[in-house]
């Protein structure tokens, strides 16, 4: 990655936005060129529900560099409420608290940063709802 | 102040950070024993006032469901931007899925840099050059470790998407004033980390000072008396100081008491009144009528007058600030340290 691919990204990054097969109806996230379900080419982009419950999840201890700083960290595979699944950093959550079903919502945080005087890149993450 | 065409609030969201500090275990570290407030939030390591600005503002437009395209102006008052050059604007307008077609920029004027952002806005509606616009105060504020500064430097935010009342709006602005003069009672110089402040000028020359003589003379020109109103909200350094700012001015307990927040989650700076007047919304009934004076070091007050209408209730924030407030989980000063990128790697 560097700062030029980050920021090509940042539309779907900061808005939870994949991709959809226009065949098959499967989404994804990141999103994709090709569906892998079906094999069709196209696709377009849909902004995903910002609701699902954790199907798996696993603590990091030892990122890579650009994650240092917020090690560790809880990843976890999340089922939206369309189905969709995908892989997402948690934020907000105690280790001991996360189970899975537990229900999470999209949010908005930093990624990482390009050292202290470079960019800094936001995009989505997991907290357990607020509601 | 008072435009020629009517402007209001069309909706609002206000955010807090999951995390607190109790200001006993800032003490226990520094070796004090009088603290001013009970406890304080601060914000997880992945956030900024950036970050806290979108959440404030997502929170806005998806319960007063304001359409994204017409809102054209986006300003955030902060003193804690994670760039200092680098508008905060910028990435919230590609984040929120407004349109490019928008007017974008960061405020400073310590804690009241959000009402100023609101004032900005009001203007531009007012005269038709925009349809609606996002006003926001945010900050992660920082105080030097051991200093009296760290006991109530807070996250949280609020944003307002104002309209013309023509529009249906949840509270009419019915008036506003600001006053500002040169009071040097707290300052950051460019390129420092931590805020210096002169102690003989915080009280009475800089914050009762300007928040009386902003508030009075509002009062005057437009005759209003303390006891119009339902509530009032102050600006919130400590605990002590807006109590005795309402004592002051004329203004009961019972008016201060929903929009007084530090002494929970301390001083959220240019968050601060306006995370009070979110949680004012929150239960305020149609027809109530809010004060709302801020105070920015300088220094400077803006005061409004908010009439609240019929809309209140379909379009109240959700989640409402006290789930922000119901979340929190107390956490010790290692943390907090670390959380705060107050230990150099
Ligand atoms: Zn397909």
């Amino acid at each position: 990655m560097t700062e030029i691919s980050d920021w090509r990204k940042r539309i779907e990054r900061y808005r939870f936005q994949g991709s959809e097969c226009v065949k098959c109806g499967a989404r994804y996230y990141p999103s994709r060129i090709k569906c892998i379900k079906c094999g069709s080419e196209e696709m377009r982009d849909v902004e995903l529900p910002r609701r699902g419950r954790v199907v798996s999840y696993t603590v990091i201890y030892n990122p890579p560099k650009k994650f240092s700083k917020y090690a560790p960290y809880a990843v976890a595979l999340i089922e939206l409420v369309d189905g969709t699944r995908v892989l997402g950093q948690l934020t907000d959550v105690d280790f001991d608290k996360i189970r899975v079903g537990m229900e999470v919502e999209a949010t908005f945080r930093k990624l990482y940063e390009y050292g202290e005087d470079g960019h800094i890149v936001y995009g989505t993450k997991f907290r357990p709802v607020v509601s | 102040m008072k435009p020629d065409k009517k402007v209001g609030i069309y909706g609002y969201g206000a955010y807090v950070p999951r995390y607190l500090i109790e200001n006993s275990s800032i003490a226990g570290v520094w070796g004090k024993l009088a603290t001013p407030i009970k406890s304080k939030s601060f914000p997880s390591i992945d956030e900024d006032s950036l970050t806290i600005a979108y959440e404030a503002a997502r929170i806005a437009i998806e319960s007063s469901k304001a359409p994204r395209d017409r809102i054209r102006a986006v300003f955030i008052g902060s003193e804690s931007k994670p760039y200092a050059v680098k508008p905060s604007g910028t990435v919230l307008v590609d984040a929120l899925g407004l349109s490019n077609k928008i007017l974008s920029a960061d405020f400073e004027f310590a804690c009241k840099a959000g009402t100023e952002a609101i004032q900005a806005v009001s203007g531009l509606v007012a005269s038709g050059m925009i349809d609606m616009g996002l006003a926001i105060g945010t900050d992660t504020s920082q105080g030097r470790p051991g200093d009296e500064l760290e006991y109530t430097a807070a996250a949280g935010g609020a944003a307002f998407i104002l309209s013309r009342v023509s529009e249906g709006v949840i509270a009419e602005i019915e008036a506003s004033h600001s006053y500002v003069t040169d009071t040097p009672d707290f300052w950051r110089r460019s390129e420092e980390k931590y805020p210096r402040h002169l102690y003989r000028f915080t009280g009475e020359p800089a914050y009762f000072h300007h928040i009386t003589s902003s508030v009075t003379q509002f009062m005057e020109e437009y005759g209003y008396k303390p006891s119009d109103f339902k509530y009032a909200i102050f600006h919130q350094p400590n605990a002590k100081f807006p109590q005795r700012v309402a004592k002051i001015l004329g203004f009961t307990r019972e008016q201060i008491m929903p929009g007084l927040l530090s002494p929970i989650i301390g001083n959220t700076y240019s968050g601060a009144t306006l995370v009070g007047l979110s949680n004012v919304l929150d239960e305020a009934q149609p027809d109530d009528l809010i004060l709302l004076g801020s105070f920015g070091s300088g220094a400077g007050s803006d005061t409004f007058v908010f009439r609240v209408t019929d809309l209140i209730e379909e379009r109240r924030a959700r989640p409402p600030l006290k789930s922000f407030l119901k979340r929190m989980v107390t956490r010790d000063y290692s943390t907090y340290v670390r959380y705060r990128g107050k230990i150099d790697m």
